[in-house]
């Protein structure tokens, strides 16, 4: 459905996307994760034809962005980073405005409308002033034109950005519920929310992809040592020395508690040999195991990860 | 087209959303209704004998219509492409299924609508004066014609000067030294040389619109200022293209 091949994109000397190509599927949701500046943006913008790329082409449901913009354009919903929208319109006024820009034919507009206002939480805000709202209602009526005239092809930049955790769970539902019928092209710089939606991930840095997998591969692929949190009842000196000895330890760091009990992240390769060791050693000790949980990963943690093997990969 | 509509009546929505327009109007109203009865006046009481009718109106409409559409033309160009930038829906509007033409005409056309807004309260004037005295009311087609390609050269500067910044402040600063510069350009004649003024007067806004405000259709006026409009129309397109290969949007 998405087609990028060898995408180079330069703002004077500096070169904002390098050589990027990959493919994505019809009905798929494919993550872009990488960090803030590392090119996400500028990727869907060319996609959406804002801009056109420096060398590469881009291919959406077959045709050339560059040279059908209005169709490729009918075809695609797309929420910006850091969605603006009309302050002095209210959200129906301005969802009105969006279907008949983007095509939606009047005898079916009124429904789609409805459809799309129930489909992100807007109902009781549909009369209200885009000004007036919170971020996330805002975030919602952003997603709302990007999906009022049925895309085929979503593109979300940042959309859970700015929201609290009860709506990034809706609107991650919502995405997810798109599945299958839509595809979807998201980018984020949290690894959680591309495990929880994304079939793929493409990652990102310095405008070049350095990986490009599952949500589940990119996991196991660096699951090569993972970090859990202990948190233990007992005198203190005593358990660091016991933790500090079991084997295959990559790392031992103790987090500050308020309460007594002593909290410690180990790192290891061992995985769940290593966390059957230390809770028969708690256990057997007469210690109390208040907690032991694996950490999950920051994205920091996987790009220096993914960098490091690749060097590795390359010597 | 529909989708050129569409987007003019968003135009259009936001205007009238904020209080802008309303004041604006009432403002504009009220200081060409006192000049209208002051200058009326004066002419009645003190006309030297002058055919107070024809010289009444060409100066109320050089004098006060056209300039004081000139003061508030800025007020309104200044948001049309500038606030969008600052807002960051340019990006939505770049990325919807409209041509950059498309973007630029709704723009110029809903702001042209807004100002037939003023142009109708001013019939108001020759109306009174019909009332008290019929005239021949032919003068006033080439006056209203003279007022609209004027009205519509105002705002294609101000859309082009708008395309350019984020700011609004600039924007419509910009847009009103333009515009004036424009209309004073021929005020000092004895200042430059013969061959100097001969150049300036086809330039200025002033030489073409008073040749209307006389009453008089001249071909060469209106060829003025439609070359005018779409010189700056075109100018603006470009700059909404920029964005091709600039970095920015």
């Amino acid at each position: 459905m998405i087609a990028v091949d060898g995408l180079v994109k330069d703002f004077g000397r500096t070169r904002a996307v390098a050589g990027v190509s990959f493919n994505v599927a019809a009905g798929e949701i494919m993550g872009l994760l990488g960090p803030n500046g590392s090119g996400k943006t500028t990727i869907m913008r060319i996609l959406t034809g804002f801009f056109p790329p420096t060398e590469g082409s881009v291919a959406i449901d077959g045709l050339d962005v560059e040279r059908h913009p209005l169709a490729i354009r009918e075809r695609i919903g797309y929420l910006p980073e850091n969605v603006v929208l009309y302050p002095d319109l209210t959200v129906v006024r301005f969802l009105r405005f969006c279907a008949e820009v983007k095509g939606v034919p009047a005898p079916v507009r009124r429904a789609r409308l409805d459809e799309v206002i129930g489909a992100c939480g807007l109902t009781e805000v549909a009369g209200k002033l885009i000004g007036k709202l919170s971020k996330g209602y805002r975030q919602r009526v952003g997603i709302a034109q990007a999906l009022v005239h049925r895309p085929r092809v979503l593109i979300l930049d940042e959309p859970t950005v700015g929201l609290d955790p009860r709506q990034i769970i809706e609107i991650r539902t919502l995405i997810k519920a798109l599945a299958g019928s839509t595809t979807v092209l998201l980018s984020t710089h949290i690894l959680p929310e591309v495990s929880m939606t994304c079939g793929r991930v493409i990652i990102i840095d310095y405008g070049r992809i350095i990986a490009e997998d599952t949500a589940l591969g990119l996991t196991q692929r660096v699951r090569g040592s993972d970090e859990t949190r202990v948190r233990v009842a007992g005198p203190r000196a005593d358990v660091l020395a016991a933790l500090a000895a079991v084997g295959g330890l990559d790392e031992l760091r103790e987090e500050p508690t308020g309460d007594g009990a002593v909290t410690v992240v180990v790192r290891s390769a061992r995985g769940d040999a290593l966390r059957c060791e230390i809770a028969a050693l708690v256990i057997g000790r007469g210690w109390g195991l208040l907690e032991m949980r694996t950490l999950p990963m920051s994205l920091e943690d996987l790009f220096v990860r993914l960098v490091r093997d690749d060097r590795d990969a390359a010597a | 087209m529909k989708r050129t509509l569409a987007l003019v009546r968003k135009e259009l929505a936001s205007y009238f959303a904020g209080p802008l327009v309303y004041v604006v109007i009432g403002a504009f109203l009220c200081a060409t209704g006192l000049q209208f009865y002051t200058t009326l006046n004066s002419y009645v009481t003190i006309g030297f004998g002058l055919n107070i009718l024809e010289h009444f109106w060409e100066e109320f409409f050089v004098n006060y219509i056209a300039f004081y559409l000139l003061i508030v033309v800025p007020l309104f160009t200044m948001r049309l492409l500038a606030e969008e930038r600052r807002l960051g829906t340019i990006e939505l509007l770049y990325t919807y299924p409209l041509r950059d033409r498309e973007i630029m005409f709704a723009k110029f056309a809903a702001c042209l609508i807004v100002f037939l807004l003023f142009i109708a309260g001013t019939l108001l004037y020759p109306a009174i004066v019909y009332a008290i005295q019929p005239f021949d009311p032919r003068p006033f087609v080439a006056r209203y014609l003279g007022t609209l390609l004027f009205l519509g050269s105002c705002i294609a500067c101000g859309l082009f000067i708008s395309s350019l910044t984020e700011s609004q402040v600039i924007a419509s600063s910009c847009t009103f030294v333009v515009l004036l510069l424009f209309w004073i350009l021929t005020w000092n004649e004895a200042a430059v040389s013969t061959s100097l003024v001969t150049v300036l007067s086809q330039t200025s806004t002033f030489d073409h619109f008073h040749t209307f405000a006389t009453g008089v259709i001249d071909l060469k006026d209106c060829l003025y200022f439609l070359f005018f409009i779409g010189l700056f129309l075109f100018l603006t397109l470009r700059s909404m293209e920029s964005r091709q290969w600039r970095g920015r949007r």
